[in-house]
């Protein structure tokens, strides 16, 4: 097969677009409904996540006076894009990305691209709500992203290479139980949820960084959401979890561990209440810093 | 109608995001959409999300008397929430103005005459059921393309 179909492929069926979107919606739903019955409710159905994109999809489009309409529209595709691009480097299996140099350095840098447009959309929409959102989410990214960076430079480390098979196929030692650890740290920040969800407190500054945003770019800012919700969940999975020889058997591993991942992770953030920015920052640069060094100092020791 | 659009007006239906607007309200209809998102009554069974800002909103419920001074406001906010859009009365007030009507400050019109208004929820206030309903309503209107904006101007369809 032709180089250029393989990424094609990756980029638009499996591991993106097409499978990647429903699976986003079926964590949504899987989140939504959890939380809902830990607080006693019945939840929404099951198609809801859909029905929501849906529904943005037919609604009108409202650019706020004074914005720039171009950077505007392009914030959302770019961010669905990119976190799209980011999971189809992720080594699945049957993915049909040949593995590459230093993919690790790549999909990094793409995983932040979603978080930037996050930035740049609550700058440019002009409102003072989105601003606020979009500082604290521009901070909040510095923090949590010294436990989510170490903990796969760390696993690079370990495995000697940055290729994302390298990490895959790294023998299972103490290293793969510190960087997990340090990297589920992060993983609620990443995720915007309790108690690290204070760039989108709904209470204190009305929405997240698209408050301004409505129908189509708003859907397209949700469907990033999702499936930036399937890209963590499974490049924890792919890097964290040991693989067997046998593919599909590592298929049911990997999603079963994503769900767990994301049932543990709504536990918290329905658990706990909104940490403050400073309280949030201090958490990452104390607790995740700690857990960092250790991470670090174990990949040396060896 | 064919398939794609069919499973946008489901799909309005579903997904109802409503967004509260108090022009001048005791308060009290305010609280009773407070249950509506408690275990007790679960909004969200019905695909109803609270959102504070009228641009993510399809539906808008509006409650409280019309003062001089919210009648801008609510024609801003009402004109600044996308298309299609449902308007949901709370109460007596927007109706007539209940208790207050004659006031010097109060607009003493119902809130028909500011924007269309779908769905009346009578009460004072009303219940959190009754709320529920209105806003089941709407939804339903939203999907038969039937609320009055949306009979008002065709282009904020999807045709």
């Amino acid at each position: 097969m032709n180089t250029v179909w393989s990424y094609l492929i990756a980029f638009a069926v499996w591991p993106g677009l097409l499978f990647a979107a429903p699976l986003g919606w079926l964590e949504l739903w899987f989140m939504r409904k959890l939380v809902a019955r830990l607080q006693g409710r019945r939840g929404p159905p099951f198609f809801q996540p859909f029905f929501d994109f849906m529904k943005l999809l037919g609604k009108q489009t409202v650019i706020p006076r004074g914005v720039s309409r171009g950077i505007f529209l392009a914030l959302p595709l770019v961010s669905v894009g990119a976190v799209t691009a980011a999971l189809a480097i992720v080594p699945l299996p049957g993915n049909p990305v040949p593995s590459l140099p230093g993919d690790v350095v790549l999909l990094l840098y793409l995983m932040e691209v979603p978080v930037l447009c996050e930035v740049l959309a609550g700058y440019v929409s002009r409102s003072i709500y989105g601003q606020v959102a979009a500082m604290r989410e521009a901070l909040l990214s510095l923090a949590y992203n010294l436990p989510f960076l170490v903990a796969i430079i760390a696993m690079a480390q370990e495995a000697g290479s940055f290729r994302m098979s390298a990490l895959q196929a790294a023998p299972y030692g103490i290293v793969h139980l510190l960087a997990g650890v340090t990297f589920l740290l992060a993983l609620p920040a990443r995720m915007k949820l309790n108690p690290f969800s204070i760039a989108n407190a709904e209470h204190e500054i009305v929405a997240d960084s698209h408050i301004e945003y409505s129908g189509p770019p708003l859907a397209l800012f949700k469907l990033s959401h999702a499936v930036e919700l399937v890209l963590l969940t499974e490049l924890f999975a792919v890097v964290f979890i040991p693989a067997t020889p046998w593919p599909l058997v590592n298929l049911l591993v990997y999603l079963a561990a994503g769900i767990l991942v994301l049932g543990g992770v709504t536990l918290l953030a329905t658990a706990t209440a909104r940490l403050r920015l400073a309280q949030a920052f201090r958490f990452y640069w104390v607790w995740g810093g700690i857990a960092s060094a250790v991470t670090m100092a174990a990949t040396l020791v060896r | 109608m064919n398939l794609i659009e069919r499973v946008v007006a489901i799909s309005r239906r579903r997904s109802p995001w409503i967004c509260r607007l108090n022009a001048g309200s005791c308060n009290g209809c305010d609280i009773e959409i407070t249950p509506l998102l408690s275990p007790r009554y679960d909004a969200e069974q019905l695909g109803v999300e609270l959102h504070g800002t009228p641009k993510h909103a399809d539906i808008v419920l509006i409650s409280g008397t019309l003062t001089l001074r919210s009648r801008e406001a609510i024609l801003d906010i009402y004109a600044q929430v996308p298309n299609p859009k449902a308007v949901v009365a709370l109460g007596s007030c927007p109706a007539s103005g209940n208790v207050f009507a004659g006031s010097p400050l109060v607009l003493s019109e119902s809130l028909d005459s500011v924007v269309p208004v779908d769905v009346w929820v009578p009460g004072c206030p009303p219940r959190p059921q009754a709320i529920l309903d209105g806003i089941a309503r709407a939804a339903r209107l939203l999907e038969d393309g039937a609320t009055k904006s949306q009979l008002q101007n065709w282009q904020g369809r999807l045709s």
